[in-house]
């Protein structure tokens, strides 16, 4: 483990200015998931600048019936929250389905978000991994790789990985056509859900597309209006991360899907949203047939590995039973 | 002094748990040597096979705060005679990935830890061999098994019974690699005062230690003294001794202060031993009624290279059920892994799996309950030794747990009972465990105050050991629980072996009672039966097996009965009850080993759905090195335990009837669950764990 220096700041824009200077440092949320990779020597900072403080920690009302989260929220407090709960379902699903009670007090909305694979070579640095030390190989394409990714990996050349984005709510966020607030050394921007995390491409290393030092300050929930739901199926019954994941949300108007929005986790390098079968499902009736024959679509493109292809008929099953559930009884 | 049984038996509170929920017992880590410690870490090895070719400690050593870096250029010389991973430092030679390459010793276990990352250290290594197969060309017969058992054993012409019998299974059942993740990891803190070692540490037996630190740093029994009154759970991993100790010692008399190693959780995959995969055929034939005409039961499995723990897998098959023609073989791979050692019932739990998959598999070949099939298969007497049975209730134990688990009236047919889109169904397997005694001495003190000072190396590695013998000492001696003041833990007390074999409470439990008949005596003798102001001292014991061992073949028994649900979307499984019945002799503490049998079958249900050790062909190493990835079963995994145990009277297996509980719980539990799981799905997984991959391959869809 290297040695740092830990850092706090007066305010938000203290706190980029900080690490602008700093190019390998780090802010630091709820640690539950970058002092692990600290002190297995995978993540190396030499400063943590920590933000916990210094983002909100409220959960606001948005004018349009959203909610603004602030960076800072504990996982517990937003699965917790009453508006989230009545109008959030999957999200607040997804967290609980996350982790432990004791992880999720800690662990901030920020930190969730920015998490980084579970993939066991990633966090092994004995090992060749491409998204830790670019350039050494994929062991997992060949090694382990159970629960590693069936859509988007990058299966050859020195981009080669095939991860998997670990967070459930990352998953909800991206059903919910979140959007994230970034706040870097140029001033603030906005980055939507699904502009946020990248597939391996060429470049496994980074995760998202947010620069060194931009700080995320809050996520934007744009009002749902439809019921939602979040299943996840992991190897146990609790605190395991998912094998696959699903955020549904689905309106059926006279027996027709009106809208719907669904994400897939455990699938790929970031939360995967279905956007070919939401494409299939739009206007078509709200049975069995029509939920599997869009799954089916969405997962055509599923490219499984030696040890994972029970993935594709998992995704699928999990799709079409969560839309069943949704429509059948929406609470 | 005639008031027995008036404590064995009832469900005496933990008198360690105040002190426990206080934080005031200490363990290993938390004792007070007396002066400030120092901390160890370890460079451990990345190769699996090969020879350090360069070890540079120069830029650890000048970090401030380190105090020494120990390598094999620099490090004591042990006595020789150290087996298996214990020549710690001793050659440049590597045997497996995690072997401790170099030792640092800091001011702090921080800069202990970064001390480590600037070891540089390279090899010149060979490809890792980790893979076990039934197929490979190595495999070796050794010479015994575990805890002596023979290797094969051969009755009849089993190849000739199976060939002639109505109905016959043969199937190949597998599990993989365990690894035992006691709450707390091990921990040795050493002092040297000149040439006596003073260790606290979390083991299961202090004697056993002190054995081995006597040998490797050629001392004299008294010199040294391993103290452990309190250990957080060990399961085998803690029963002999590991690196660890030998690391402690060594580090602390080079720096010539107290030293602490305590393992990180990832180094509990390296460095404390696992238990071997095993990979096991197993044959059954028998007549059209149901009876055996032959068990076959074939099992391969791995040791390492600097180590022979030849696991007794099918050993329970030579014992579970009668018939003519029977098989057992045990064939062993030397693999680049580290040290396989013990874990909870060492033999019967792999075995097990295998031996009462199979049974349930002839039964519905055979059209035929599996509780029926079960007391059809009854021996009368130990069908390889030919022995009498001390006690024997597994029939009982089958027609208890059928009767309040609500066995009665189930459906034969596998995949055709469902509640929304879970299947269910429910699944049998017998449970059995051997009953041993091991030697133990004790001394009982009498004070002239009328309280009572019990001693004795045993150890409570979370069991109730300090409860249990509590209560056999009060009534051996027939004064109240708060007239006797316990100590186990240290050895400086009186021999006894370690916690293992589930024989603690027959041996230390027995030592006790037959010196508190030596207390009276004495007391009558010479005493007139009063205590003597001046107080008394007794020393007794017991020398190892019971008289009657020769003559009776002595197991406890029990039966699991399981509902699993199946999510039929997802392959999720769900265990939402359980019902365990025991005839395991006296139960001492009612509450205690309620514990120990919940404990048991929970780890038990791990195995079948949850724990395994996935090893890299290529890198050689265990990848899901910790606990985010090496499943262990959660609360929310294990339903409702009934958990039940039958009166049985055994005047043969010790003084007071007790045949020892800590493992009998996880033997054939896996099985129970896998059984369930065939009968919810159809689906029969013959390789544990049972995943909801596995779902999806047996349907052939993944
Ligand atoms: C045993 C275990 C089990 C778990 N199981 C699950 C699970 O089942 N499902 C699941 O989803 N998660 C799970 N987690 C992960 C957990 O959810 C994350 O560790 C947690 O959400 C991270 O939040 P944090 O605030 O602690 O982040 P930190 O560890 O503090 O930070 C994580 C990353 O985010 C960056 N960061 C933090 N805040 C900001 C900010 N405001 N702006 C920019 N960058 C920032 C940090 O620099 C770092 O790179 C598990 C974790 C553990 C340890
Ligand atoms: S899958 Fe990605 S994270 Fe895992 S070893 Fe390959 S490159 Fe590394």
């Amino acid at each position: 483990m290297r040695e740092f220096r830990y850092e706090r700041a007066a305010d938000p824009a203290a706190a980029v200015a900080l690490l602008a200077a700093e190019p390998e440092g780090a802010f630091l949320g709820g640690g539950t998931n970058l002092v692990d990779l600290m002190k297995l020597g995978v993540a190396t900072p030499d400063v943590l600048v920590d933000v916990r403080r210094l983002t909100s920690a409220e959960i606001t009302d948005l004018p349009d019936g959203g909610l603004r989260i602030g960076a800072a929220v504990p996982n517990a407090d937003l699965a917790a929250d009453r508006r989230v709960r009545e109008r959030f379902p999957v999200l607040s699903q997804a967290l609980l389905a996350g982790a432990s009670g004791q992880l999720r007090n800690r662990a901030t909305t920020g930190g969730n978000l920015l998490q980084r694979t579970r993939c066991p070579y990633f966090t092994d640095v004995t090992t060749p991994c491409n998204k830790r030390a670019p350039g050494s190989g994929c062991s997992a394409l060949e090694g382990v790789h159970r629960n590693h990714a069936i859509l988007g990996p990058t299966l050859e050349g020195p981009g080669t990985c095939v991860a998997t984005h670990p967070s459930d709510m990352a998953v909800a966020l991206a059903a919910l056509d979140a959007s994230v607030r970034v706040l870097g050394a140029d001033g603030e921007r906005v980055v939507p859900m699904s502009g946020l995390h990248r597939l391996p491409g060429d470049d496994p290393s980074r995760d998202t597309t947010l620069r060194h030092g931009e700080l995320i300050t809050a996520i934007d929930l744009p009002a749902l209006g439809m019921p939602s739901r979040y299943r996840k199926v992991r190897d146990r019954a609790s605190f395991a991360f998912a094998l696959v994941s699903v955020a549904a949300a689905v309106r059926v108007v006279d027996g027709v899907v009106d809208d719907v929005r669904l994400a897939l986790g455990g699938v790929a390098h970031r939360p995967w949203r279905a956007t070919v079968a939401e494409e299939a499902l739009r206007g078509r009736p709200a049975t069995e047939e029509s939920f599997a024959a869009a799954a089916g679509a969405e997962l055509a493109a599923a490219v499984p590995l030696r040890d994972n292809a029970f993935k594709v008929p998992l995704a699928r099953n999990l799709v079409v039973r969560t839309l069943l559930q949704l429509t059948e009884d929406p609470r | 002094m005639t008031t027995m049984d008036r404590l064995v038996g009832a469900g005496v509170a933990r008198i360690d748990g105040p002190a426990k929920v206080r934080g005031t017992a200490p363990y290993a880590y938390e004792q007070d040597p007396g002066e400030p410690i120092c901390h160890v870490a370890v460079v451990q090895s990345t190769v699996n096979r090969g020879r350090i070719s360069r070890l540079d400690p120069s830029r650890a050593e000048a970090m401030p705060g380190v105090l020494a870096v120990l390598t094999p250029a620099n490090a004591p010389r042990l006595g020789h005679g150290l087996a298996s991973d214990l020549p710690v430092l001793q050659s440049l030679d590597v045997h497996y990935q995690g072997q401790i390459v170099a030792v640092v010793v800091a001011e702090t276990s921080e800069i202990a830890r970064a001390a480590v990352g600037a070891v540089a250290v390279e090899y010149s290594a060979q490809g890792p061999d980790v893979v076990l197969s039934a197929e490979r060309p190595d495999l070796y017969a050794p010479d015994k098994l575990m805890a002596g058992f023979e290797t094969d054993s051969v009755i009849g012409d089993v190849d000739g019974a199976l060939a002639s019998a109505a109905v016959t299974v043969d199937a190949t059942y597998s599990t993989p690699t365990q690894h035992n993740n006691p709450i707390e990891m091990h921990t040795s803190m050493a002092r040297w005062d000149g040439d006596r070692l003073t260790m606290w540490d979390a083991n299961q037996g202090p004697h056993t230690i002190v054995n081995d630190l006597v040998a490797a740093f050629e001392l004299e029994r008294d010199q040294v003294r391993v103290i452990s009154p309190y250990v957080g759970g060990a399961f085998g991993s803690k029963a002999f001794t590991h690196p660890n100790q030998i690391v402690a010692a060594m580090a602390a008399r080079v720096v010539g202060r107290t030293v602490v190693f305590e393992l990180s959780r990832q180094q509990m995959f390296s460095l404390v031993g696992h238990r071997t995969p095993t990979i096991q055929r197993v044959r059954l034939g028998a007549d059209a009624d149901g009876r055996l005409t032959a068990i076959s039961h074939e099992v391969v499995e791995h040791t390492s290279r600097i180590n022979e723990f030849a696991e007794q897998t099918a050993t329970p098959t030579r014992v579970l059920y009668a018939a003519p023609h029977r098989r057992t073989t045990h064939r062993l791979a030397r693999l680049d892994v580290p040290p396989p050692t013990i874990m909870r019932a060492p033999g019967e739990t792999p075995g097990m799996f295998a031996l009462e998959s199979a049974m349930d598999e002839l039964a519905h070949q055979l059209g035929l309950d599996p509780v029926e099939l079960r007391i059809r298969n009854e021996p009368a007497r130990d069908p390889e030794r030919d022995l009498p049975w001390s006690s024997r209730n597994l029939v009982a134990c089958l027609r208890t747990g059928a009767e309040r688990f609500g066995w009665a009236g189930r459906d034969l047919a596998p995949g055709v009972r469902a509640d929304g889109r879970w299947l269910i169904g429910t699944g049998v397997a017998a449970a059995t465990y051997p009953t041993r005694r091991r030697r133990a001495e004790c001394r009982i003190t009498g004070h002239g105050d009328g309280r009572w000072t019990v001693e004795i190396d045993g150890s409570d590695i979370g069991t109730g050991a300090w409860t249990a013998l509590t209560q056999v000492a009060a009534d051996a001696l027939g004064v109240g629980l708060d007239a006797v003041e316990l100590r186990i833990g240290d050895s400086a007390l009186p021999f006894a072996g370690g916690a293992g074999g589930s024989t603690g409470m027959t041996s230390w439990g027995s030592a006790i009672v037959l010196t508190a008949r030596d207390v009276r005596r004495e007391l009558d003798e010479k005493h007139g039966g009063v205590l003597p102001p001046r107080g008394i001292v007794v020393k007794g014991g017991v020398p190892g097996e019971s008289p009657h061992a020769s003559d009776w073949s002595m197991h406890a028994f029990g039966a699991h009965f399981v509902e699993v649900r199946v999510d039929r979307d997802t392959g999720e499984v769900r265990l939402p009850r359980a019902t365990s019945v025991y005839a395991a002799g006296t139960i001492v503490n009612a509450r205690t080993a309620r514990s120990q049998f919940l404990g048991g079958f929970s780890m038990g249900v791990s195995m079948a759905l949850h724990e395994e050790s996935v090893a890299d062909a290529r890198l050689g190493h265990y990848v899901n090195h910790d606990l985010a990835g090496y499943h262990i079963a959660t609360n929310a995994d294990i339903g409702e335990l009934d958990v039940h145990w039958l009166e049985e009277d055994d005047p043969y297996v010790n003084e007071l009837g007790m045949k020892g509980i800590g493992e009998i719980g996880i033997t054939g539990a896996a099985a129970a669950v896998a059984n369930a799981y065939w009968h919810a799905t159809g689906l029969r997984v013959r390789d544990l764990p049972i995943t909801p991959d596995k779902y999806f391959r047996e349907l052939g869809a993944g």
